[in-house]
């Protein structure tokens, strides 16, 4: 088994792959416990659907690069759902569900309509799950992962205070004189951005479990933001690590592996929160 | 010079009609001002624009007395968000101190001591590393005075600060806020507890479809004032004749 790892090892695109998953699980997980608390699990769901269906105007529109029109449609849809809620029309759970299955419908309508190649179903579905693009990244694509993963953490752990204080109380953080809104400003961009480059990883389906599972997982253990943000970056970190092992030796789908490595993680956690008072 | 002066006031939801007219009242250093109403009357409005966070439809508040408008503490009301937050008493009251770092990312030796002489304060030295939600009621009001009190020295600006604690508690809160009040801190309470206010304001605001400002004797004398007094004495007489 060690060897067969080892032998893998040999290749770039799985040292590539180990790279991008491992900072992609990070940003995701950082991120995650803000999400999480201020009720908007679902905006990584949302997003990724925003995503997929921007995915689909590329392909039609036979850009090269399609990052042109996946990443400004995504931090445009972002900025619009995490704007400071209460003042939208529409509620912000309700808001998320609209835009996310219409972006669903609506990409794979193009998909269909404009097919790219002959095989649209096989298209949709590694879109949606995860492709093996992981294993195919260019050189370039690994430096532009690391740069901006490397980006997020910094900007996180400059402004972690403020966030702090914006996600407890964002009346009291406006009324003494923080801008809320410009903080929600920067971590709709960010969510956006860690969203658009988690797509290549685990696919627009499965990117919310990156976001909320170590997020959650850490929550059950610890009670200390500091504590809880640190637990879930390491968990993350290692469930993405574990998860790409797993499926390079059982050959099973990258991103559908992680996922379940972190359901398995939460599991655990719970388990290990009942038996602590979840106050370690 | 008062603290705060507001003048020909008038209130109203951003994008929705007026609701109060023509408020006048003063607040100086050392006053404990209540400010009552009936639901919707326009107290949290009246708050959020005494606090900048929402322009006034007509009038001016002027700040003085070496207080700006950011320095005003404020205690919100608890929020969904914050019942289950994962977060230690430290850093929660810390966070009070965010107004002070503008762009600077991380809080100094000053800010910290604060923090701790804060806690100190509202004796919550031994839960410092207690996570918020495990606190009970009262312990988390506490924890918020704490954090306004780093935001702001010298004013609070208290929403509701008994809003869903038991008796007892609610009587240890309101004898906190007093020794607050006496240790120099002004003291601007929205509450629709008219009784605590009579008892422990200096001044009261009461707005609705009467508007009264004056000091606790004067409301007391006011129409508004006696039909209180009449409204406790039926109360205390009905409760007479069910003991």
């Amino acid at each position: 088994m060690i060897e067969k790892l080892v032998f893998y090892l040999q290749y770039p695109f799985v040292r590539y792959a180990m790279i991008v998953g491992v900072l992609i699980a990070l940003c995701a997980s950082l991120l995650g416990v803000t999400l999480v608390l201020r009720r908007f699990s679902f905006i990584g769901d949302g997003l990724s659907h925003v995503a997929f269906g921007a995915m689909a105007i590329a392909a039609v529109l036979r850009l090269t690069n399609n990052m042109l029109v996946v990443l400004p449609v995504t931090v445009l849809s972002a900025v619009l759902l995490l704007r400071t809620g209460g003042k939208a029309k529409v509620q912000g759970d309700a808001a998320i569900a609209m835009i996310s299955v219409g972006a669903l419908a609506f990409g794979y309508l193009l998909m269909n309509v404009f097919p790219t190649s002959g095989n649209v179903s096989g298209d949709v579905c590694s879109t949606l799950f995860g492709s093996t693009s992981i294993l195919t990244l260019k050189k370039s694509d690994v430096w532009l992962c690391a740069g901006l993963g490397l980006l997020v953490v910094a900007l996180f752990v400059l402004f972690y205070n403020k966030i702090f204080a914006v996600t407890f109380d964002e009346t009291f953080a406006q009324a003494a004189g923080t801008p809320a809104d410009k903080y929600h400003l920067l971590i709709a961009v960010i969510v956006a951005v860690i969203i658009v480059l988690a797509m290549n990883l685990v696919g627009s389906l499965l990117i919310s479990a990156l976001v909320i599972f170590p997020a959650l997982s850490a929550m059950r253990l610890f009670g200390s933001f500091k504590k809880v943000t640190i637990c879930a970056a390491v968990l993350s970190v290692v469930c993405a690590f574990v998860g790409i092992v797993v499926s390079i030796l059982a050959e099973t789908p990258v991103g559908a592996t992680i996922v379940a490595v972190d359901a398995l993680a939460f599991g655990l956690c719970c388990l290990a929160g009942r038996l602590t008072g979840g106050n370690a | 010079m008062s603290i705060l002066q507001a003048s020909h006031l008038a209130l109203g939801y951003p994008d929705g009609g007026i609701i109060v007219e023509d408020l006048n009242f003063t607040v100086n250093a050392g006053d404990y001002l209540c400010i009552v109403g009936e639901n919707g009357s326009g107290k949290s409005t009246l708050m959020k624009t005494l606090l900048s966070l929402q322009a006034p439809k007509a009038g001016t508040i002027v700040f003085g007395d070496g207080v700006s408008r950011r320095e005003i503490g404020y205690l919100p009301q608890q929020t969904m968000v914050q019942r289950d937050f994962p977060a230690s008493v430290k850093e929660i009251v810390l966070s009070g101190c965010q107004g002070r770092c503008g762009l600077r990312p991380f809080y100094n030796r000053a800010e910290k001591a604060l923090a701790a002489e804060n806690m100190e304060r509202m004796g919550l030295t031994d839960l410092a590393d207690k996570c918020y939600r495990e606190l009970s009621g009262g312990q988390q009001q506490r924890v918020l005075l704490a954090r306004a009190l780093c935001a702001a020295r010298k004013v609070l600006l208290l929403d509701e600060p008994v809003a869903g604690l038991d008796p007892h508690v609610t009587a240890e809160m309101y004898a906190l806020i007093e020794r607050l009040n006496k240790e120099g801190v002004t003291i601007i309470q929205i509450s629709h507890d008219i009784a605590a206010a009579v008892r422990y304001a200096s001044h009261i605001l009461h707005i609705g479809s009467e508007v009264f400002f004056g000091t606790r004797e004067e409301y007391l004398k006011s129409d508004a004032g006696q039909l209180f007094i009449a409204f406790q004495k039926a109360q205390a007489a009905e409760s007479g004749v069910l003991a």
